[in-house]
């Protein structure tokens, strides 16, 4: 089974988008008006498969990192453990990684998705530990006092309290999974990635800066509008915000 | 297993000269970001100025996706070395910024005023004190910097920047012990330079200081050893 692209071709060739103007026809730096006009067929689509991509690696992830965490809190043997496997996940090049999944469960988007969810581990899981035992045991014991049952506690004083760094773990895992995202399109995951790989085989510059310029802006508004979420949701940290 | 024992045995040469290339390319890039950020870190830390831009600096750079820097650098740039090398500048300068500028800028004042009232001329200050205690945390920038590099350089294949990339994104001909044994050799080479970089902090750290050090190490030790976020 083949999966190899070329590298990006020396001579550019450009591809049949209809009627091509002067600009297109040239391979100039970037052409506007091309890709005003091609932004909802072209890039917009790619630029929802990206978003929607990372929303349920993040959204997968966190749930199984929460679960473990907890795990972790009871036992000690399954911290390090869970801790190792995730660390060896986070290790392997994001490009390898892919490549060795698509041997196991093919060419798709589920393959991609089970190695982003992957990467989302270790980092939350980390934050999520870090938070819950970051929790005073004098509020933990003021609830317990007051007659709030272990759920309670966890629900209403461990987690209000836990969410600063658990915040800033999803808002990390967010941007790296926005990143290797854009290499999954190398296993035919989509996302913006795509029209990436698609640029490298036609040297369309163009499509080069409209697509990276895109996933740039898409994980710098995705970090700033985590950072609000974070802000928001945690009014009482303002002072002191977990990096 | 057995196929990729044997692919180290019969492709030994083709993995040392990607390896080199790998190397070339995280070397010069990894030179670069530090000619350029370290100094600026280092002086606006003993200025004790800029330390919002200085700070959030390293949280735009770990905000950027690689291939996307390294599509705008094609655009920009064309194919090749110098394109690569400077996307993984953009990537990896960031995080060496702000560490060295929170390790300049948070050093025991009590320090700084004590060595002034000796009569320490700024420059003394900075070579005699501030650097010395700066040293792990400007070390672990470096060094989350370096293995960042040495992961995100696989990518340098699709610039046509070579690497052991080449081999991870060829599968067809190399099969699939071949991107294993590339993989391998990548976190090697991550391991073994961030040792190398572990052993140099240790050696320009100051005796009294080096406890310290090996604490801070052990504190950030699997952050700094993760590959995946390329």
């Amino acid at each position: 089974m083949s999966i190899g692209l070329p590298i990006a071709a020396a001579a550019p060739v450009i591809p049949k988008f209809g009627h091509a103007s002067e600009c297109v026809v040239a391979n100039h730096q970037f052409c506007g008006s091309w890709f005003v006009d091609n932004f909802s067929s072209r890039f917009l689509p790619p630029l929802l498969v990206h978003i929607e991509l990372t929303a349920i690696a993040v959204g997968v992830g966190l749930p199984i990192s929460f679960a473990a965490a907890l795990l972790a809190r009871h036992y000690h043997w399954f911290e390090t453990g869970f801790s190792l496997f995730a660390a060896f996940l986070y290790t392997w090049p994001a490009l390898a990684f892919f490549v060795i999944m698509v041997q196991i469960t093919g060419i798709n988007r589920f393959t991609a998705e089970i190695a982003l969810v992957s990467y989302t581990l270790l980092i939350l899981f980390r934050n999520i530990l870090t938070g819950l035992q970051g929790v005073p045991p004098d509020a933990v014991e003021a609830a317990r006092a007051m007659g709030y049952t272990q759920r309670q506690t966890l629900l209403r004083v461990e987690l209000p309290l836990a969410l600063p760094p658990i915040v800033a773990g999803i808002r990390i895992a967010t941007v790296t999974i926005i990143s290797v995202a854009t290499v999954a399109a190398y296993i035919g995951a989509g996302g913006l990635g795509s029209l990436i790989f698609d640029a490298i085989g036609t040297g369309f510059k163009t499509e080069f800066i409209g697509a990276g310029g895109l996933a740039v802006l898409l994980a710098l508004a995705a970090d700033g509008l985590l950072v609000g979420l974070q802000r928001a949701m945690t009014p009482w940290a303002r002072r002191s915000i977990a990096r | 297993m057995h196929a990729l024992i044997q692919f180290f045995g019969d492709n030994a040469h083709l993995l040392l000269s990607k390896t080199g290339e790998h190397m070339e390319l995280s070397l010069a890039s990894i030179g670069v970001a530090m000619a350029l950020s370290i100094p600026l870190g280092v002086w606006l830390g003993h200025l004790h100025r800029g330390s919002f831009v200085a700070i959030n600096v390293s949280n735009i750079g770990r905000a950027l996706p690689s291939l996307a820097v390294i599509s705008l650098g094609i655009a920009f740039l064309g194919i090749g070395f110098t394109n690569t090398m400077v996307a993984l500048v953009i990537l990896a300068g960031p995080v060496m910024l702000t560490n060295a500028y929170v390790a300049v800028s948070e050093v025991d004042a009590d320090a700084v005023q004590a060595a002034r009232a000796m009569g320490m001329h700024p420059w003394q200050v900075l070579l005699r004190v501030e650097l010395p205690l700066a040293t792990p945390l400007l070390f672990a920038g470096i060094r989350t910097g370096t293995v960042y590099v040495i992961a995100t350089a696989t990518l340098a294949t699709f610039a046509g920047g070579g690497g052991l990339g080449d081999i991870i994104a060829n599968e067809a001909s190399y099969g699939v012990a071949g991107v294993v044994a590339a993989s391998i050799t990548i976190a090697a080479l991550a391991f073994a330079v961030d040792g190398l970089l572990a052993l140099l902090q240790r050696l320009i750290t100051p005796s009294p200081l080096r406890h310290r050090a090996d604490s801070t190490r052990t504190a950030a030790s699997v952050t700094d050893l993760s590959l995946g976020a390329s």
